[in-house]
């Protein structure tokens, strides 16, 4: 019996419309491949609006190492290459066949093939992007070998995807996954567990990693706060990251050597009529997923949770990282008074408002700021959220700064945005600590490139 | 509330760019986030946000001086009547400690909100909501006589040179608050100091020495009892005097988590301390008072409840807020007993500790760097060795 890493900072925000245990099919039928949703890859298109083109059939390379590709998640046509401002590629729409084509593959058997081959077939068959890298959280560089691989098995973001039961049904796909990955980095896969709720045999039974167990409120299930609890990343080192829903479809590209794409995703929110889980592929239109689940037309759609996810509109698609789609209400109205307001079902971390004694049920949130930007004044309370040992308010403001050394310091190796959000959710001046946070990470990478 | 809204709408065009009154823009959105919260959602970062917000924290703080305001303007007309031997009722004391604390209430607010306003447009931002605070705490800490010009002057004193010339709230090194008083206590020191002005409307020749007047000069045995100084009917600051009303506006900041314990404990528990070894010492009746004396006279109770929590001027790593506030505690109970010439230590104590919390927030991180230095050259001693 390994110990029990308790987290006793953060706080589990709980939210109305959690996925029920089902597992329902929707009837869709675009998808898309978002460059946006890979931080620092600088797309080359490598189709056509019209194209034909097959599960597997790669659609853009990155310029900055042509070696990742990213691939067409079912076969079908090319409809649309979705341009944003100042022609930035942002989404690359396939309108797909009833029946899935698949991309021939020469794909070894994993007892046989080396290190490299694996390498080769991961990045050919597009699930290379999968692997992320600390610092930076990026896509991992296919030469650079990491120091460990960190996988967490339980998501305590508010509305989460039940990991336990979407590991399930898939074979040996994870134990396979790990193998993979144990083979390609030469270096220990740590499986972090929740230490009381964890209860799949794929995770609880899984061999050659190092099961790590952990419990307290979230962010406890965020990989980056178990690395600094495990093993902090220092300067120089790297490590892995990666989804086990992610390590599942590595182990099934070698199981059904096709990467197939399927994906069960939790349909989640206050919005959402029968909040539970569909099955479906990566990158499929929300709108088609979500077509008659939706009350109300004034709603946010966000691929991913509420924290951290994505806003995208009605006719957007999941993203690649995301398993999990999330519709609340927009906060577009005005409140009189607000701040006077007894606020009896206020949503609130801090004991400003009755509601934390009064209201113990979920909440249903919308997408108001709550208030104006104003300079950082309140102190301590990022320090509440943030189980790390790391001072968050100076390091955002070396950021601000731009003082590399400074934040090198104050351990931006070891902190991603997601680490941060529970920060921007219960700041008081409103600042914007994740993208001040990826401006930091951006900053630092490139004076290291 | 609809009809407001349509006409805030309505009106809401002249006051932007290219509006016939967009020099007024900062006001018009101040009074405009003050009606209503503004519609605005989250753009990019977390989708949901906490429903506090700094006008939130700012009226909870106001909320927890009221007691301390209420029990000043009661005190005010009790003292008066008091001294010039009139027999008053409730009321009447109410009244007249109501017509003496408003205008100062009102100038300091007029004052202060008119330059913050004034900045708010120069800089472009919105208006900053700290004032609230700060034109509170003002009249507060000042004698009930104090002559209105002196207020705005003082006022506009702190707000200009304590505040924006550092770039605003939240950049500011002294607490603004302090600064008035401290200002006023420099330059005025006639009207801030000495026998006459801490009851309002005296008759001729009178004196009533605060306590620490008294305490200051040797005599101990004309310091009121404990019980009177904790209840604060006597003598001093408008709403300094009142321990228990203090201490109801403390529990309410801790109640809501919006003043720190840590100073708030380690202010009184340092002043307690440097009491305890000044009984050790005991070289003149000052020193041999019974240590929490210190913590119910003058504005020691005041000082740690509302100005030394002060988030923008106080240390802001939790362990430099336990050394703050320890040095705080200290420094008001030395000054006070050591130096006749400042009675009343505790304003220093916290101006000082002001200056030096940046230096304790630099200690405190820089063994976190230490920690984090150490343990990357470790790590690369070790790669190198495999």
């Amino acid at each position: 019996m390994t110990k029990i890493i308790t987290i006793r900072k953060g706080l589990d925000i709980k939210l109305k419309g959690e996925a029920e245990h089902i597992v329902a099919t929707a009837d869709v039928n675009r998808f898309a491949v978002k460059p946006t949703d890979f931080h620092g890859v600088l797309p080359r298109l490598l189709v056509a609006e019209g194209d034909r083109v097959l599960a597997g059939t790669p659609l853009f390379l990155d310029k900055n190492d042509d070696r990742i590709l990213f691939t067409a998640p079912v076969s079908g046509t090319v409809t649309e290459v979705r341009r944003g401002a100042r022609r930035l590629l942002e989404a690359i729409v396939i309108s797909a066949d009833t029946t899935p084509e698949y991309l021939q593959m020469q794909i070894p058997d994993l007892a046989a093939a080396t290190a490299e081959e694996i390498i080769d077939v991961l990045l050919k068959s597009g699930a290379w992007p999968f692997i992320r890298q600390r610092p930076y959280q990026v896509i991992a560089h296919p030469d650079h070998k990491p120091r460990a691989v960190f996988i967490s098995a339980f998501d305590s973001s508010p509305l989460a995807p039940d990991l336990d039961f979407l590991i399930g049904n898939r074979g040996n796909a994870f134990q396979v996954g790990v193998d993979v990955l144990k083979k390609i980095s030469g270096a220990p896969v740590h499986l972090n567990i929740h230490a009381e709720q964890t209860s799949a045999p794929e995770f609880l039974k899984a061999a050659g990693v190092q099961i790590n167990r952990f419990k307290g409120p979230h962010p406890a299930g965020n990989v980056g706060i178990q690395i600094h609890h495990l093993d902090p990343v220092n300067k120089g080192e790297v490590v892995w990251t990666l989804n086990p829903l992610d390590v599942a479809m590595i182990g099934r590209l070698f199981l059904e050597k096709r990467f197939n794409t399927e994906r069960v995703v939790a349909l989640a929110g206050s919005e959402v009529m029968h909040p539970r889980y569909i099955r479906t592929h990566m990158g499929a239109c929300v709108a088609e997923i979500t077509a008659g689940q939706v009350a109300g037309n004034n709603v946010r759609y966000i691929s991913g949770n509420v924290l951290t996810g994505t806003r995208i509109a009605a006719d957007g698609f999941l993203g690649f990282y995301d398993h999990l789609i999330t519709v609340i209400p927009e906060g577009n109205h005005h409140e009189f008074l607000g701040w006077a307001k007894p606020g009896l079902k206020a949503f609130s971390f801090s004991n400003a408002f009755p509601s934390k004694l009064l209201h113990r049920k979920p909440f249903v949130p919308d997408t108001n700021l709550h208030g104006g930007e104003r300079a950082f004044v309140v102190t301590g309370q990022y320090e509440k959220v943030l189980p790390m040992d790391i001072y968050p308010v100076q390091l955002l403001k070396a950021i601000l700064a731009k003082d590399i050394e400074l934040m090198e310091d104050l351990g931006i190796y070891e902190v991603c945005e997601e680490d941060f959000a529970l920060c921007e959710v219960i700041c008081t001046s409103k600042i914007e600590v994740q993208s001040i946070l990826r401006e930091g990470l951006d900053m630092v990478r490139q004076e290291m490139s | 509330m609809n009809s407001l809204r349509n006409f805030l709408d309505k009106v809401k065009p002249a006051f932007q760019e290219g509006g016939k009154l967009q020099k007024l823009h900062s006001t018009f959105d101040a009074f405009e986030t003050f009606l209503f919260v503004p519609d605005k959602v989250t753009f990019k970062g977390s989708h949901i946000r906490d429903s506090i917000d700094m006008k939130r924290t700012m009226i909870l703080v106001i909320t927890a001086m009221l007691p301390a305001l209420l029990f000043g303007i009661w005190n005010v007309g009790f003292q008066h009547f008091k001294v010039n031997g009139i027999e008053a009722d409730f009321w009447m004391r109410v009244f007249y400690g109501l017509r003496t604390v408003l205008p100062v209430v009102v100038v300091s607010y007029i004052t202060g909100l008119a330059i913050e306003f004034v900045f708010a447009q120069i800089r472009k931002h919105e208006v900053n909501e700290g004032f609230l605070v700060s034109g509170m705490l003002i009249p507060l800490v000042l004698p009930p006589d104090i002559p209105l010009w002196m207020v705005a002057v003082a006022t506009a004193f702190a707000v200009i040179f304590g505040k924006e010339v550092f770039g605003g709230t939240g950049m500011n090194i002294l607490n603004p608050a302090l600064t008035a008083r401290a200002f006023l206590f420099f330059a005025y020191p006639a009207d801030m100091t000495g026998d006459k002005i801490w009851v309002s409307g005296t008759p001729d020749g009178f004196t009533g020495a605060t306590p620490l007047a008294e305490a200051a000069i040797g005599n101990t045995g004309n310091i009121p009892s404990v019980f009177d100084m904790f209840m604060g009917w006597i003598p001093g600051s408008i709403g300094e005097t009142s321990t228990l009303a203090i201490l109801l506006g403390a529990a309410f900041l801790l109640i809501t988590g919006i003043g720190s314990f840590r100073i708030m404990f380690s202010v009184f528990a340092g002043g307690y301390l440097m009491g305890l070894l000044f009984n050790l010492w005991g070289a003149n009746a000052y020193m041999e008072i019974p240590a929490y004396y210190h913590l119910v006279m003058g504005g020691f109770a005041f000082g740690a409840v509302f100005m030394a929590t002060d988030p923008v001027s106080a240390a802001q790593t939790p362990t430099g807020k336990w050394i703050y506030g320890l040095l705080i505690g200290i420094f008001a109970v030395l000054i006070r007993v050591l130096n006749p010439a400042y009675p009343e230590g505790m304003m220093l104590a916290i101006l000082f500790m002001n200056v030096a919390a940046p230096l304790i927030d630099h200690y405190v991180i820089e063994s976190n760097i230490k920690k984090r230095r150490r343990r990357a050259k470790k790590a690369a001693l070790l790669r190198q060795s495999v």
